[in-house]
């Protein structure tokens, strides 16, 4: 086996990143001319191995136990190494979700070998594999190689390969028993909530307007609302705006707050960090105002101005009054 | 409670940062630097465990002479020592080395509670916590948004994706990674300024943690740092304030049909 891929899943169903993790593992075993195997950890989950297996793999392990009916860092890390250990796979891949950053690189050092987390995606040189990653919050991209002996734990991104892509199969499951006993669990994890509804959804605004650190301070903000108002837009917010309380929490938009897709998305002093930019790439228009001109977020924009959010937003909002009124 | 805080000194955000000549870092000279964001709001949850429940708040930080700016800061906004590890060998280590260099001293601490943040800055690894945990045996959760002691445990709550959350109760002693927001970070007081100058900075190298090269060898290493290629499609804008606004308008009235 020469690829082994993690396979999460939530409330009874494979996620995206699920898929995203086969795809690439698909790729990578294709550069290697070697097979790929999916592994899935839980409790009365044979449905979903079974859903698994519909892709184009060597194989799909299933490993049940009561240990492991609720994810927690401890179990996870504990089966997986056995099951590494025993299938002794050359490369390990998973998606860079929350619940990977919260195991996988206890597992690699468990295994005492390295993770290279959140990749964008992977380069052939030669015989050997490059991996390629964001550093400095996006400013910068990095080329990354292993050092040392396989296994390889690699993460990538959301969205750095596509479930689409996932070449379908008809594979077999194999169970594979794992020792994982109640004793090696030592945090209990309560059930998922959200927090009280949220006020605002911004799913489904037509227009936002969207601030960031580059505002400076609260009593700016004012600027902001001007021009949400001459535009008739809601107003979001980077994740900094929301941790300081200059807006609250239900205006965030990421990874961690809302995803939106609206008609036009107007940054205003927001650097484009991948954390936000996934929860408003499918916008259909991006207009992003930075003084930076290498900010990540104008990778993504349609319209740019690389300037002084404080002197551009002002004459925006009067030629916006104007063409409204005319 | 004893409560280690591990930060990360970092160039601050509004440094302009180029690549050296080699393509294979930044540029150190001539960047101002600041502590890690994240390990700002560590820090904050850590002295405030400590004014609620008493102890102890050490801070540890591992990088090169300029480190004891950051590490001072936090000694004038009340952390009450610090552990600062430098040595030439401690240059350039990945996320699995520096856990290595941080656990062989905390080892000794042996600490309540150790807290850092979820992910640096700079190389935006996400993992030396969660490896500093294992090395040390302990148990741990990640992207920590609430802490609260119950007895010899902690309630904590963790931050999932899109606006979820779950309570894990873990056992002390431990290790959480801790998200921003968590707090709203103090100031340092003038007397908290004063205050830091006789709290200890113990300097530990390789050679005083056992540590030798072997030890310390990398399992990833950066080859290359390079500006991310550009996707060409956006228009760009220039001109005085009102020739932008003009051009601007234009586009979202006959272009994106916006207004
Ligand atoms: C697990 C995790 C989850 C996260 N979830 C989210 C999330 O859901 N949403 C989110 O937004 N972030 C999230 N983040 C944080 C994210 O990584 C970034 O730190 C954050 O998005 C940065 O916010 P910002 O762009 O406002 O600030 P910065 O990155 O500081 O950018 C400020 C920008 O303003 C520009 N600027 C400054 N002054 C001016 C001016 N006068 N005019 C014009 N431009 C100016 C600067 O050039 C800079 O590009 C998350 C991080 C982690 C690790
Ligand atoms: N050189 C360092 N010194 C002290 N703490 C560090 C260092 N590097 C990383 N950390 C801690 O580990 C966290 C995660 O860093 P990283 O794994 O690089 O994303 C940081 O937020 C710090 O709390």
């Amino acid at each position: 086996m020469s690829v082994l891929v993690f396979a999460e899943h939530q409330d009874g169903k494979l996620t995206r990143a699920a898929w995203e993790a086969v795809a690439a593992g698909q790729q990578l075993a294709r550069e290697e001319d070697d097979a790929v195997w999916a592994v899935i950890l839980g409790r009365d989950i044979s449905a979903l191995a079974n859903q698994l297996a519909q892709a184009e793999l060597g194989g799909v392990l299933l490993a049940e136990s009561p240990t492991l009916a609720e994810y927690t860092p401890d179990g996870y890390a504990a089966a997986l190494q056995q099951v590494i250990e025993e299938r002794q796979p050359r490369w390990v891949v998973f998606s860079h979700t929350y619940q990977v950053r919260d195991f996988a690189p206890k597992l690699a050092a468990a295994l005492n070998r390295g993770l290279i987390s959140d990749c964008l995606g992977y380069r052939k040189e030669g015989s050997s594999l490059i991996f390629i990653r964001q550093v400095f919050q996006g400013k910068f991209t990095a080329d990354v190689e292993f050092t040392g002996d396989p296994p390889y734990l690699v993460s990538f991104q959301a969205a750095a390969f596509r479930q689409d892509a996932v070449a379908p199969g008809q594979a077999s499951v194999t169970a594979v028993s794992t020792n994982v006993t109640p004793e090696t669990i030592r945090t209990k994890p309560g059930p998922r909530f959200r927090e009280a509804r949220q006020a605002v959804d911004l799913s489904q605004a037509e227009i936002i307007v969207a601030v960031g650190r580059g505002i400076k301070a609260p009593e700016n903000l004012e600027l902001v609302k001007r021009l949400a108002e001459a535009l008739g837009a809601e107003i979001g917010a980077s994740r900094p705006i929301c941790d300081s309380g200059w807006l609250p929490m239900d205006r965030q938009i990421g990874s961690s707050g809302q995803t939106v897709a609206p008609k036009l998305y107007v940054a205003l002093g927001i650097s484009g960090a991948i954390q936000h930019q996934v929860g408003m790439k499918g916008s259909r228009t991006v207009l992003a105002i930075n003084k930076d001109r290498e900010a990540p977020i104008f990778e993504i924009a349609t319209y740019g101005v690389v300037g002084d959010l404080f002197e551009v937003v002002p004459a925006l909002v009067e030629e916006i009054k104007k063409a409204k009124s005319g | 409670m004893k409560i280690a805080v591990c930060l990360k000194q970092v160039p601050s955000r509004d440094s302009v940062l180029r690549l050296n000549r080699a393509g294979t870092w930044i540029e150190e000279v001539d960047i101002s630097y600041e502590i890690n964001e994240p390990d700002t709001y560590a820090l904050e949850e850590a002295l405030m465990l400590k004014e609620k429940h008493g102890g102890e708040v050490v801070v540890c930080s591992l990088g090169p002479a300029r480190t004891q700016q950051a590490i001072k800061e936090a000694l004038a906004k009340g952390a009450d020592r610090a552990l600062h590890f430098d040595d030439p060998a401690f240059q350039g280590l990945d996320a699995w080395a520096t856990a290595r260099v941080l656990a062989q001293g905390l080892a000794k601490e042996e600490p309540d509670l150790v807290v850092t943040g979820l992910q640096s800055d700079d190389f935006g690894f996400a993992q030396t916590g969660v490896i500093l945990a294992e090395l040390l045996g302990l148990p741990h959760s990640t992207i920590i948004m609430e802490v609260q002691v119950t007895g010899r445990a902690l309630k904590v709550k963790r931050e999932l994706e899109s606006g979820w959350f779950q309570w894990i109760e873990i056992p002390l002693p431990a290790v959480l990674t801790i998200q921003s927001g968590i707090n709203k970070p103090r100031y340092a007081t003038l007397k908290g300024i004063m205050a830091a100058k006789n709290k200890p900075i113990q300097r530990l190298g390789a050679a005083d943690l056992g540590l030798d090269a072997a030890a310390l060898v990398p399992r990833q290493k950066i080859t290359r740092v390079y500006v991310p290629a550009k996707r060409a499609q956006t228009e760009f804008f220039a001109g005085t304030p009102k020739e932008i606004a003009t051009k601007l308008v234009d586009k979202l009235k006959n272009e994106a049909r916006v207004l």
